[in-house]
């Protein structure tokens, strides 16, 4: 496939606007310009985009739901957080590519009358900082920026707003109240950021590389893009793959491609032609799912039926010699550390989660940890205030289904064994 | 209190918001940068500068990991443990860092030299393991080639 998201970041100047000019940047912007609003609403909507964020969101109909509040000023905010452990794919945008994103994020401002834009960019991305500030300036300096975008009269204004390293600042309302000076706890839903979001105004929150497919789709228009990828997720996807994979890193490919053509097509296969064990798909807070379970279509509607979740694209590979247990356990002691604390069964659960695996992992496992582990996942489950405990309680039901064998092994011989 | 440059910084930030509030980061970000660490007299200058209650700079200043409570050594090294790091080895790493320079985990080098911060994912799994020193990213860790990078840092 032809790639756009990561056209030209082979050259060296690719942050450069004048490079991106000259591969046709900024035309895409002009274009939509020309069609208006209304018609560039109707591509999107044709188009069949969803956010890239992790939940798959149709970006057309909440679009719609902020174009139809009648409050202003409108605010759209790139997320940028990338927090998702395993996940690397908004980094060569935002390092290689700011433009693109720039360029998508004055389309989408265009069209849904917001004037003012924010980047919340992760904090441990120190380099893509300095990239995106000088893109920026660029930007302003070549009018596609500022008060008068093309000699149109557009208003646009974008800057970065860096977080300071709170995973649950990748949820939207939670970025939203760290935007605004304050702890990054999620807020109550409805109302939605849409209609109240930032100072209380309609908000957009859309991941780097949902914005990203703005320019590609104005180029092609709703229709061709539609049909890229899968029927009901269509367009181009990153992935980035890690762990023991040949040749990891960031891969553009249509939506809905094989979880196994991902890891032995692209990838080389699995490295050193170890066995494979376990793959999780889309990020730590995705269900792993066991080797013989990777035959399946990687996109919003068809990773569900799997047993999985797409997430943010994340693929971690898994051999032989990695302990189930012991990853199982380093993934709850990520989510106690970035547990808000706003909620008992995610503050409370995963402290206890993680403390059972704790156990478990050094030796120390009792009879029955399993169906406690259970238990307090089972709990969880469905009554967390946010996202972020259902996540960690899926991960640990998800190990146990799948590798149930290891925690036991675990817990008899009192040792991990790898 | 913060010198002029300094609070001319802060007032260009605060432009870019509709209230002072949302400018309390990048201040805590610039205080950090200008006193090493956060501590009080930092935080009171934050508070001061942007006219907010000390206890509302405090709290959110606590609830984030890459602002520091505590003084730190002359750089630090922020190296992931999360699972793709951990599966590439990331936890020997930790070792090494400790029998080689003596630093603990979370802790400083005896001469101040060093600070080693445990990190969740840094967006690099894909060169795993990785790490940042100071503001630079290095990737595809090994017991051999960290020791070169860290001679770069004194
Ligand atoms: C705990 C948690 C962390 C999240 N982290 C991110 C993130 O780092 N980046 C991101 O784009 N979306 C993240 N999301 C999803 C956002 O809440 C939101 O759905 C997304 O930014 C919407 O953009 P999209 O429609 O373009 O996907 C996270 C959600 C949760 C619950
Ligand atoms: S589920 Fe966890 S992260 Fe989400 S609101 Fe509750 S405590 Fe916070
Ligand atoms: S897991 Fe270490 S950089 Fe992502």
């Amino acid at each position: 496939m032809e790639k756009f998201l990561l056209r030209n970041i082979d050259n060296p100047n690719s942050s450069d606007i004048k490079e991106y000019i000259k591969a046709g940047g900024y035309k895409n912007l002009s274009r939509a310009v020309g069609m208006g609003q209304d018609d560039v609403m109707e591509e999107i909507n044709k188009s069949g985009l969803r956010g890239r964020g992790g939940a798959g969101f149709p970006t057309a109909m909440k679009w719609k739901f902020a174009k139809a509040d009648p409050k202003f000023p409108k605010y759209l905010i790139c997320n940028a957080d990338e927090g998702e452990p395993g996940t690397f794919k908004d980094r060569p945008i935002l390092e290689k590519n700011p433009h693109l994103l720039i360029e998508g994020m004055v389309i989408s401002g265009y069209v849904l009358g917001a004037e003012f834009g924010y980047i919340y960019l992760r904090g441990e991305y120190p380099a893509a900082r300095d990239i995106l500030d000088a893109a920026i300036a660029q930007a302003y300096k070549d009018n596609f920026l500022g008060d008068n975008i093309l000699g149109k009269g557009i208003k646009f204004h974008l800057s970065v707003h860096q977080g300071a390293g709170a995973y649950i600042c990748g949820e939207e309302t939670a970025l939203i109240e760290s935007i605004e000076g304050k702890k990054g706890q999620p807020r109550t839903k409805p109302p939605f950021p849409v209609n109240v979001g930032a100072w209380d105004m309609p908000t957009i929150v859309n991941n780097v590389e949902t914005l990203s497919n703005l320019p590609l789709l104005i180029e092609i228009g709703g229709e061709a893009y539609a049909k890229i990828g899968s029927e009901e997720c269509p367009g181009p996807k990153l992935f980035c793959v890690s762990g023991h994979v040949e040749n990891p890193g960031v891969y553009e490919l249509p939506m809905g491609i094989s979880l196994k053509d991902i890891i032995y097509e692209h990838c080389g296969g699995i490295k050193d032609n170890a066995k494979l064990k376990a793959v999780i798909p889309g990020g730590i807070s995705t269900p792993v799912l066991p080797a013989d379970s990777i035959d399946c279509a990687m996109d919003f509607v068809a990773m569900p039926k799997a047993g999985s979740m797409l997430g943010s694209g994340a693929v971690i590979v898994m051999d032989e010699s990695v302990c189930m247990v012991k990853v199982t356990y380093r993934a709850l002691r990520f989510f106690e550390h970035e547990s808000c604390g706003k909620c008992v069964p995610c503050r409370e659960g995963t402290d206890w989660l993680r403390k059972i695996l704790e156990r478990i992992e050094h030796g120390k496992g009792r009879k029955g940890d399993i169906e406690l582990l259970s238990d307090v996942a089972g709990v969880m489950y469905g009554r967390t205030f946010c996202p972020l405990g259902d996540g960690a309680a899926g991960v640990v039901l998800a190990m146990i289904k799948h590798f149930r064998n290891e925690f036991e092994e675990h817990i008899n011989t009192k040792k991990c064994k790898y | 209190m913060f010198n002029e440059a300094v609070i001319k910084e802060i007032d260009e930030i605060r432009v870019k918001y509709p209230d002072r509030k949302s400018a309390l980061l990048p201040a805590l970000y610039i205080a950090q940068r200008e006193f090493g660490w956060l501590s009080n007299e930092a935080m009171s200058c934050v508070s001061e500068t942007l006219n907010l209650p000390e206890a509302f700079v405090r709290g959110t200043a606590s609830f984030y990991s890459m602002f520091r409570h505590k003084e730190v050594g002359r750089h630090l090294i922020q190296l992931c443990t999360n699972v793709s790091c951990m599966i590439l080895g990331a936890e020997r790493l930790i070792d090494f860092l400790n029998t080689k320079y003596g630093i603990q985990k979370n802790g400083t080098s005896e001469d101040g030299r060093f600070s080693l911060v445990e990190m969740e994912c840094i967006g690099a799994c894909g060169t795993a393991p990785a790490m940042l020193v100071d503001t630079d990213f290095y990737e595809d860790l090994t017991e051999e080639n960290i020791v070169g990078i860290l001679e770069q840092y004194k």
